[in-house]
């Protein structure tokens, strides 16, 4: 048997506590960001992070780009620690690895045209070093054009604020590929975006992945974007993955309570009375403060099968003994397998509207 | 074969109980109302005529509203759907004047109120205050960011009370107030406590408190749920749901997500630049979407629990209201433009005989355009 290759990005135990004023006498306190979460993402693979606001998506992805110092666990890049990177081959990292966020518009200099952002990002990279001007300005030619800006000598010399924002998001994705990476971190790439716009800048981002190999951690906190776009989701709740595996299984058969309740407030876009009719996990409140997570599985204040273990232990993400590549962190995921149901609630039925008695 | 999916289909996932298995294995006799059934004849509460507003502003004058026609029948959810942009809060801010810009002003049209007594007035003749009267009193209104018109320095129940003490309504504002806030499913203590102390989601349930406080025939509610997460704007559409069932209210709802629309909505109108291009029955404009636009964007939403490879189905984007294109203004990116189509600007016709599911404004449905007989492809219908 071959040993397989090393993945490409492989997180292990990472943590990130962003540390609060001290009260005076009081306990150290800290927001626990992420609390030791562990992923990999193989060669020209789309793993996506999914999960509510402040789950701690972000912060993973800053600690991955070296943005964000990490308060605990390793990053590996092809096997190797990357606190152990020396100079040349941290560089090469840096270069190997791109983002494009949520919001082009903050991430581009508003002074600088499409020629001169691109170009910088062509040379600063290394890919293009000693070009000549003509040499630069083909490549700036030919990103453009990549991304669906044409013809793109009518947007060399435009600035960002000249641009719609599906326009610009395409600019932040040529900027991400000026480098070749290997490997882009997409922080909600399409979340500001239309219905229309955002269909555009996904096949965008699939023929980019097709094409040259890159491997995608996509970060979204839309269920079925995720769904239809990447391989293998992790389920992030306050700073824990709690399921992971296949996007197919996952969302088919959530088996943590709270996949479960995501998957099934997601909105499905179709009308008929027996889809609106069906019942509903019964899920309730907000998700508590990460200042003080809750003892235990983070989940169990919300969770409605939650039992004493719950409270104390906190569960590790495990893999599933009937189906390999899946895991999940549930003290009660072998009974949910074996058929344990979440309560539901059944949806609000309307009665007719009344006809006017005139 | 249709592109329709089956109940079955949906019902199928093999689900851990409780899961997302449970969704959709239908169980159709306890279904009481059909989306389609409102009755046409329904009471309308509200009734836009050809509404026009204009902004006046440095790049100059821009018509985000450009004609809006638009019903909302008593006990109605009446969803006003579009890209970013299209006018669907100008719309909103129109109806009770309240523009988030001092250039704007409402140009044209009529905007009929039901009122509580059954007279039906023109909001447009109202001045300053009689429409403040109107305002919160005979219709409710929820906004996306809830947070915005808590006022910070107030409590909840402070706030409660000053707005039923606006309306005359201030005997016995404890006891209402406690009501209020067991419908919206918090606690009364709520009442005591400050905007600040309170999650996105109590924020919203709040609004909604405060919406529905002077029982209005009639709550406008624009993108409520956009800022929360998925599993609270879950708990705000089923409390929106049943308040609906349980009050009557009518309710005017502006989104730009369609899954929001299918959960809640009986009747849907689709904006776009400016313009009503299509509206109808819910469930038959998601099955048989006869305008391009609404074809697109039907086509560009993504299902959850029904993959399927993404593409394309609108080129380009919206376009800038300071210069709309001509005729119809969806011809840049429309797969069928004809020749009259940059002419001409296309009337609302009915989408069947009757007009029973509603309008859509395409010169394709005009037989003296495309000859009788032609009839374009639902963008849905691509299955295998
Ligand atoms: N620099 C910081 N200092 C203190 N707390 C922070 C900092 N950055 C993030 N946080 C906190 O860490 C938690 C995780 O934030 P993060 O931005 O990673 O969430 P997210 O999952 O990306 O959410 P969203 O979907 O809203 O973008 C949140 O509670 C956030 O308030
Ligand atoms: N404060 C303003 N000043 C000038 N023009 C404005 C202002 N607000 C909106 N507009 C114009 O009105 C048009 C419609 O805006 P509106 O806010 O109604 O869109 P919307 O459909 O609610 O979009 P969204 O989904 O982004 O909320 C915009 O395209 C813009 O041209
Ligand atoms: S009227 Fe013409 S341009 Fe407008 S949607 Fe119909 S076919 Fe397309
Ligand atoms: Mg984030
Ligand atoms: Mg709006």
């Amino acid at each position: 048997m071959t040993t397989p290759a090393a993945p490409l990005i492989a997180a292990t135990g990472l943590t990130k506590h962003f540390p609060l004023g001290r009260r005076m006498f009081g306990p150290r306190r800290a927001v626990h960001a992420v609390n030791g979460i562990d992923f990999e993402v193989a060669v020209g693979e789309t793993y996506a992070l999914v999960g509510e606001s402040g789950c701690g998506k972000t912060t993973t992805a800053r600690m991955v780009l070296g943005l964000e110092g990490v308060t605990a666990g390793a990053l590996r890049f092809h096997g190797k620690p990357v606190a152990e990177l020396d100079a040349a081959e941290r560089a090469r990292f840096r270069r190997r690895v791109q983002v494009v966020f949520q919001d082009s518009n903050a991430s581009l200099n508003p002074r600088k045209t499409l020629r001169q952002i691109l170009g910088t990002a062509l040379t600063v990279s290394g890919a293009l070093r000693g070009a000549s001007r003509a040499e630069v300005r083909e490549r700036v030619v030919r990103l453009l054009t990549d991304v669906g800006l044409t013809p793109a000598e009518s947007f060399l010399d435009r600035l960002p604020h000249e641009l719609s924002g599906g326009q610009r998001q395409r600019v932040g994705i040529a900027r991400a590929l000026a480098p070749e990476p290997e490997f882009v971190i997409a922080d909600e790439p399409v979340s500001a975006l239309d219905i229309s716009v955002r269909a555009q800048i996904l096949t965008l981002l699939a023929r980019i992945q097709r094409e040259r190999g890159v491997a995608f951690l996509l970060i979204s906190h839309d269920l079925a974007v995720v769904r239809n776009v990447a391989e293998r989701v992790g389920v992030m709740y306050l700073g824990r993955i709690i399921e992971t595996g296949p996007v197919g299984a996952v969302f088919a058969r959530p088996v943590h309570p709270y996949t479960a309740a995501l998957v099934d407030a997601t909105p499905l876009p179709d009308p008929r009375p027996e889809v609106r009719a069906r019942d509903h996990v019964d899920i309730r409140g907000d998700v508590p403060s990460p200042v003080s997570l809750p003892p235990g599985c983070a989940f169990h204040p919300r969770c409605p099968i939650a039992v004493e273990r719950c409270r104390s232990v906190v569960p590790e993400l495990v893999p599933l003994p009937d189906d390999p590549g899946v895991s999940v962190a549930c003290h009660r995921a072998e009974e949910r397998l074996a058929g344990l149901a979440l309560p539901t609630v059944s949806a609000a039925h309307r009665p007719r509207p009344q006809e006017d008695p005139a | 074969m249709s592109g329709r999916r089956g109940a079955a289909a949906r019902g199928a996932h093999p689900g851990v109980p409780g899961g997302a298995g449970n969704r959709g294995v239908g169980e159709p006799e306890g279904v009481a109302a059909r989306a389609t059934d409102v009755p046409l004849g329904a009471t309308p509460v509200l009734e836009l005529r050809d509404v026009v507003t204009e902004i006046r502003g440095v790049r100059g004058l821009v018509r985000p509203v450009d004609g809006v026609s638009l019903t909302v029948r008593a006990g109605q959810v009446v969803g006003l759907v579009g890209e970013s942009g299209s006018g669907k809060s100008m719309t909103a801010f129109s109806v009770m004047r309240l523009f988030p810009t001092k250039a704007a002003r409402v140009t044209g049209g009529e905007i009929l109120l039901r009122g509580g007594d059954g007279r039906v007035r023109d909001l447009r003749t109202l001045g300053p205050d009689a429409l403040r009267a109107v305002r919160g009193r005979e219709i409710g209104m929820i906004f996306q960011d809830p947070a915005s018109y808590l006022n910070p320095v107030l409590t909840v129940g402070r706030q409660l009370e000053q707005q039923l003490q606006a309306h005359g309504l201030g005997q016995g504002a404890d006891a209402r107030i406690a009501e209020l806030l067991t419908d919206v499913g918090l606690s009364p203590e709520v009442a005591r406590r400050y905007a600040h102390e309170l999650s996105g989601g109590q924020c919203q349930r709040v609004g909604i408190a405060s919406a529905l406080a002077c029982r209005p025939a009639l709550v406008v509610a624009d993108e409520p749920t956009t800022a929360l997460d998925v599993t609270i704007q879950a708990q705000v559409l089923r409390l929106l749901a049943r308040l609906q069932r349980d009050q009557g209210v009518a309710l005017l709802l502006i989104t730009h997500d369609l899954g929001v629309v299918a959960e809640v909505c009986d009747h849907v109108y689709v904006m776009y630049a400016g313009r009503i291009v299509e509206e109808g029955p819910v469930e038959d404009l998601f099955a048989r979407p006869r305008h391009p636009y609404t074809q697109g964007l039907l086509a560009g939403v993504l299902d959850l629990l029904e993959p399927k490879p993404i593409r394309v189905s609108i080129e380009g984007s919206v376009p800038d209201l300071v210069r709309p294109p001509s005729g119809c203004r969806f011809h840049p990116r429309c797969p069928h433009a004809m020749p009259i189509c940059e002419r001409e600007a296309p009337p609302l016709l009915p989408r069947d005989e009757g007009a029973a599911l509603g309008h859509s404004a395409c010169w394709l449905h005009d037989p003296g355009v495309v000859g009788a007989g032609v009839t374009v492809e639902p963008g849905r219908e691509d299955g295998p």
